[in-house]
């Protein structure tokens, strides 16, 4: 995993200038009607930082206190997805274009 | 290994595609289902290829957060979602700032100068966003009062706070052995969120929070280069950018800085010289009755609504639909006139109204709902002050001067539903107030459009 970093920094470099023009140009074309749907998104998809709890949990050299704090880590990151996604639901359900008569 | 690589790549392309279809009501329900489907990947292809002990443990973890995390989804009310979604960036950047302290647990002493350089912006970045959002939590649920704490210097002393965890920071990246460093670089870090949110007034909430957003995702961005989590990095910079983006607009809205809104101490109480004091003159208001608006809504043809905080406050959006249901009714057209800085947090208004099954078709933005108002036959401003006051458009020495506003002046009547004639956010005197065609009614927001309905009723 070390073997490269430079090459890996170059890389992850890239990836992050692309995304990040990426996401400007996505996220400006937002309707501004759903501006709060898309914060509570955008919330839910960066606790993908459970992603990061998973990898330091695999690590070699764990004390008890490195796994307490991941564990910590993970319990927060759920919360975010799972109250993100289920609150941008309960959100878009409630738009609706025309009058229901 | 390599499949685990494919199924991120995957992952990355589903987020991206929920973002596009985010961009509007039709397909936006795929969105949150892509990112959905992008989550569990992510999260399967990880496990696949960093197994990993203490399994029990982090499915626990993992259930604690779900049980939590359920209950505040199903039952935080609509008007209560700003500080739901502070709080949840609190919670989002503490568990980004804890792994990255537990990173450098794992690597400690051998951590290269730019891995210990991105651990240290990370922690401080995740760690004060944790406090500020905890502060911005706090000020929108009124647990602390929401004007801006500022005094002579503090400015100075909040940037001190922070140049000097820079410079911990900086120690740590050529002494990665000194572990007590990484206590200080944290506390200086809360101490400056801290000081950060809590100058900064109530209604600066929407841009302070699309910031917190922005940051919180840019910490996890930092934690993806330091784990070469590709992923990660994807995820964290959109949405950071998503985050900068709204800040961008709320800013605009406003015609002020960024740097202007976090270290302005816009609407602080010691406003006196400006603006306020050229006013000094005592005016007359015209004070009416619901009866007054209600005769006056007869035979209408077009009506704007110009919602603000006060409307979420009040918890008028139920009364202000069924006034609507009654003049469409009647053959009156209702708009309504959503201001981007509206509320407290983007989109805020946009919410409330879809939450009353108000057609999305109805809720104008400002350049599309301007035109309309020289045709409108009343405006009725329902808790909002700063954004409709013309000052903002002549008055060169007003703190609102070149913001852009929505022109409900230029409508043929204008009901002004107020508390009482204390002046909006930014502390200054409103011009339409005193127009002739203005009429201001007194009282709190839900009753009195409740009384208005009531009175069109009998007409």
């Amino acid at each position: 995993m070390n073997a490269l970093p430079s090459n890996h920094i170059a890389v992850d470099l890239l990836v992050f200038v692309l995304s990040a023009f990426l996401g400007l140009e996505l996220v400006r074309n937002v309707s501004r009607l759903l501006h709060t749907p898309l914060m509570s998104l955008t919330n839910a998809i960066s606790s993908v930082s459970v992603v990061a709890a998973l990898i330091v949990m695999s690590e070699p050299r764990k004390t008890d206190s490195i796994v307490l704090l991941t564990a910590v880590a993970t319990a927060l990151a759920f919360v975010n997805i799972v109250s993100g996604f289920m609150i941008t639901e309960r959100i878009l359900k409630m738009f609706r274009k025309e009058k229901k008569n | 290994m390599l499949s685990a690589s494919y199924l991120h790549i995957f992952s990355a392309a589903l987020f991206i595609l929920s973002l596009k279809w985010m961009g509007e009501v039709k397909t936006s329900r795929y969105g949150n289902w892509s990112a959905i489907l992008g989550m569990i990947t992510a999260i399967v292809a990880t496990y696949i290829a960093f197994p990993f002990d203490h399994v029990p443990l982090m499915f626990a973890a993992a259930i604690i957060g779900s049980l939590i995390g359920i209950p505040i989804a199903m039952n935080v009310p609509m008007t209560a979602v700003p500080q739901q979604t502070a709080i949840s960036h609190a919670f989002g950047s503490l568990s980004v700032a804890l792994l990255g302290v537990a990173e450098y647990y794992q690597r400690v002493p051998h951590v290269d100068p730019f891995t210990m350089a991105v651990l240290s912006s990370e922690i401080i970045l995740g760690f004060l966003t944790f406090m500020g959002s905890c502060i911005a939590f706090a000020k929108l649920q009124e647990l602390i009062p929401g004007r801006p704490f500022i005094y002579k210097g503090s400015n100075v002393v909040s940037l001190s706070v922070l140049g000097v965890a820079a410079a911990l920071a900086a120690d740590l990246v050529l002494h990665p052995e000194r572990q007590i460093l990484i206590f200080a670089i944290i506390a200086l870090a809360l101490v400056f969120g801290f000081l950060l949110v809590m100058s900064i007034g109530g209604a600066d909430m929407p841009t302070v929070i699309a910031i917190l957003n922005s940051f919180a995702g840019i910490s996890g961005a930092g934690l993806g280069f330091v784990l070469n989590s590709k992923i990660l990095v994807v995820a964290g910079t959109l949405d950071g950018a998503s985050g900068l983006i709204l800040a961008i607009i709320m800013s605009e809205a406003m015609n002020r800085s960024f740097v202007n809104v976090l270290f302005g101490g816009f609407g602080a109480v010691s406003s006196n010289g400006s603006g306020a004091s050229s006013n000094h003159i005592q005016r007359t208001v015209k004070s009416y009755l619901p009866e007054d608006v209600a005769s006056l809504l007869d035979g209408a043809r077009l009506v704007v609504v110009v919602p603000g905080y006060g409307m979420a406050v009040a918890q008028a959006q139920h009364a202000v639909k069924e006034l609507s249901a009654i003049l469409e009714s009647r053959g009156c057209k209702v708009r309504y006139a959503i201001h981007p800085v509206a509320g407290r947090m983007p989109g805020h208004m946009n919410v409330l109204l879809a939450e009353v099954q108000i057609p999305y078709s109805s809720l104008l933005e400002m350049d599309e709902v301007n035109p309309l108002f020289p045709e409108a036959d009343m405006t009725i401003v329902v808790g909002a002050n700063d954004v409709v006051n013309p000052a903002a458009r002549t008055q060169t020495d007003s703190p609102l001067y070149g913001m852009p506003i929505l022109d409900a002046d230029k409508s043929r009547s204008v009901v002004f539903i107020k508390r009482s004639m204390n002046p909006g956010f930014a502390g200054v005197d409103n011009e339409l107030f005193y127009l002739p065609q203005t009429m201001m009614v007194f009282g709190d927001a839900k009753k009195v459009i409740t009384d208005i309905t009531a009175a069109v009723k009998k007409n």
